[in-house]
């Protein structure tokens, strides 16, 4: 592969030599999914503005890594996130609904509103549970695609994590145990150039990410991460090669952050002007788009009723979602351990005399 | 039935579990053809040469890949060598193995039991001696097993891997090879969350897990000799814990000694002297007495200073019982 592997040029014309063979409902899907995570962060963010959601984190900017990085792995497969993958989650059967209803904390959460917004879980669809720390989910899910090796199983596993993530004693360690022990997993660095404010040229003096891999004694990759079909390219022929007992690979996409950290953060108080600007000019949507309609698979009417279609989607998953009540007290008792312990009986009966004998006060 | 050391004990609960189910896995520093630097896994790669993992040396490593082997559906017993070492795998127990069941409304769950090695007197120094339970029973979601003799050690520990949540088992290493008892060869198991009375006495409650929980049996004996009766609790597993048995005790004697290794402050028998004084400070006859180490890292050459031993236990029940 070389040095950075781009397949969409700027006019929407596919670099031959790496285009991936998928069909017209393929890649459909992929970019109805990124045009979905889209649209739907455009709209949280609106709700978190307006208070009907506490906090946000979008990835503006990041389809093509979240998208293009599930969408070239097996439904076998399992799925590590960080917290910009709502459109992989989505992707693999997350009902929008409940995702909403998480980001709201509310009864329909099934994690029953223990964390805040962006912290959603799917075991129906192998995607994992979330932790806003970023580094530990590397290490685990090495130890899941080793797990799998162990018991033989035709399984891999794709592991998210961001620039930052690299600096962490977990990078080191998941990149080493997955190349000891040959682990089935693809290694995807969504390299923002930012952790927060903090810009890549303080998180290594290396010259990227990829060139680490060589260390751990596998290869490394980088692709531009705004390129939903490098990213497939890249993260597909690394799931073969799992497949195949070849072990783990690191992909690095080359990516821009092109909104906010989350809800809190102002990025104009740490990036150079025109920064945005010139990552603006490749938006994954819209190279994505420009592909589609090089190709003659897509039209202008086809995106006017993606978009009608997209929005309303996501209007009645609000709805649905405000709709449901506050998590029950009960609930902070539940899920510790399989039988609930004498102490947390105790503490639980403890709090609902308490709330009843204040109601009635 | 054969006699066997505690390390013995844990060598056949392990050899057990492996033989009965093909999902439990073994792996850390040194435990495959080393046998453990303790020799608790000696023999295990050999029968099973594909469950077996001599790992890199990385703690972290160690703990973060078994979560994600238990999330895959595996039930691995990650060894941590010695208690000392865990810390880097710290953010692994605490915020990942601990709240998984809890953060994931249920949909994930990390059934891991990790052995590890601690406490003093085997002239290890500050990193081969802590005792760091207090830092884990402070964690939700965890349960924290001590066994302080071969038949516990064997027992409880087929019933931390079998059970569903994570688990971190201690092992007392000063008893590792201190006496035998006899220990059924086959299956058995002891129950979490029981406390047992090893000894009955009605004038002072004592309270030890691990090796101080031999330190007390001795301390009985010499208190004995003094002319008090004095009963002794093995709280066996500190997390969850069995309140109703050191309650129960200590309502029949009215007075309570704790004894425990780690440093003084926020260990874990103050969390059980906290209890008694909540739940049954009209029993009581005198003051609850802590004999514990110091607020100092585990020493060396003075090691036997810092330790708590029967004397120190007796000057605690002296001063109980002189009020």
């Amino acid at each position: 592969m070389q040095d950075l592997l781009q397949i969409i040029g700027d006019d929407g014309a596919p670099d031959e030599r790496w285009e991936p063979d998928l069909t017209r409902e393929q890649l459909h899907a992929l970019y109805r999914h990124m045009s979905l995570e889209r649209h739907l962060d455009q709209r949280m963010l609106s709700l978190q503005r307006q208070g009907r959601i506490g906090f946000y984190g979008p990835a503006l900017g990041q389809e093509a890594v979240v998208v293009g990085g599930a969408f070239a792995m097996r439904t076998q497969d399992w799925i590590f996130p960080q917290y910009r993958e709502s459109g992989a989650a989505l992707l693999r059967g997350m009902p929008l609904r409940i995702m909403i209803a998480q980001f709201m904390g509310n009864a329909d959460d099934p994690a029953k509103g223990r964390q805040m917004p962006c912290h959603y879980t799917w075991r129906e669809g192998r995607f994992m549970s979330i932790s806003s720390v970023v580094g530990p989910r590397i290490t685990q899910a090495a130890g899941t695609a080793w797990a799998a090796k162990i018991r033989g199983d035709d399984t891999a596993v794709l592991v998210y994590f961001g620039d930052g993530a690299t600096s962490t004693a977990e990078f080191h360690q998941g990149m080493n145990f997955a190349g000891v022990y040959g682990a089935p997993i693809v290694f995807l660095c969504n390299n923002n150039q930012y952790a927060i404010s903090v810009p890549f040229s303080r998180q290594t003096a290396a010259k990227s990410v990829a060139v680490k891999a060589r260390a751990y004694g596998f290869d490394g990759h980088r692709v531009d991460g705004m390129d939903a079909l490098a990213v497939y390219r890249a993260v597909h022929d690394a799931c073969l090669k799992a497949h195949e007992g070849g072990g783990p690979t690191l992909v690095e996409a080359l990516t821009y952050r092109l909104g906010p950290h989350s809800s809190s953060d102002d990025p104009s108080r740490y990036r150079p002007e025109g920064e945005l600007d010139t990552w603006s000019k490749r938006d994954p949507l819209d190279l994505m788009r420009k592909y589609l309609l090089h190709k003659g698979l897509w039209s202008p009417e086809e995106e006017t009723h993606l978009t009608e279609a997209l929005e309303a989607e996501i209007s009645v998953a609000i709805k649905e979602a405000e709709a449901a009540p506050l998590p029950r007290i009960e609930t902070l008792f539940e899920d510790l351990y399989a039988v609930t312990p004498p102490n947390l009986v105790e503490q639980r009966e403890d709090t609902l005399k308490t709330h009843r004998e204040i109601r009635r006060a | 039935m054969p006699q066997m050391t505690m390390v013995q004990a844990v060598n056949s609960a392990l050899r057990e579990e492996m033989r009965r189910d093909d999902r439990v896995v073994v792996l850390g520093e040194d435990v495959g053809r080393n046998g453990g630097v303790f020799r608790c896994t000696e023999g295990l790669i050999d029968e099973f040469p594909n469950r077996v993992f001599d790992t890199p040396l990385s703690e972290g490593g160690i703990i973060g890949t078994s979560i994600g082997m238990a999330l895959y559906g595996l039930r691995p017993v990650p060894e941590i060598q010695f208690q000392d070492f865990i810390f880097p795998a710290f953010d692994q127990i605490v915020n990942e193995a601990a709240k998984m069941r809890y953060r994931s409304g249920g949909q994930y769950t990390v059934p891991m039991t990790i052995r590890t090695p601690f406490g003093g007197g085997i002239k290890g120094g500050h990193y081969h001696s802590q005792s760091g339970e207090a830092y884990f029973c402070h964690t939700p979601g965890l349960k924290v097993v001590v066994p302080s003799n071969p038949v516990d050690a064997k027992g409880l520990l087929l019933a931390s891997i079998r059970d569903p949540d994570p688990i971190l088992f201690m092992e007392p290493k000063k008893l590792y090879r201190a006496f035998r008892q006899e220990v059924p060869d086959g299956d058995y198991s002891v129950a979490l969350g029981q406390a047992k009375v090893t000894r009955a006495g009605k004038d002072v409650t004592l309270v030890a897990w691990g090796y101080m929980h031999q330190v007390c049996l001795d301390a009985a004996e010499k208190a004995k000799a003094r002319g008090w009766d004095v009963e002794v609790i093995d709280v066996r597993t500190l997390v969850p814990l069995d309140e109703k048995a050191i309650l129960d005790s200590v309502k029949k004697t009215g007075r309570l000694v704790v004894a425990y290794e780690a440093p003084r402050t926020g260990g874990f028998g103050g969390e059980i002297a906290a209890i008694v004084a909540e739940k049954a400070i009209e029993y009581l006859r005198g003051p609850i007495v802590r004999i514990s180490g110091f607020d100092t890292p585990f020493p060396y050459t003075l090691e036997d200073v810092y330790m708590p031993n029967a004397d120190r236990v007796v000057r605690g029940v002296e001063k109980v019982m002189a009020f």
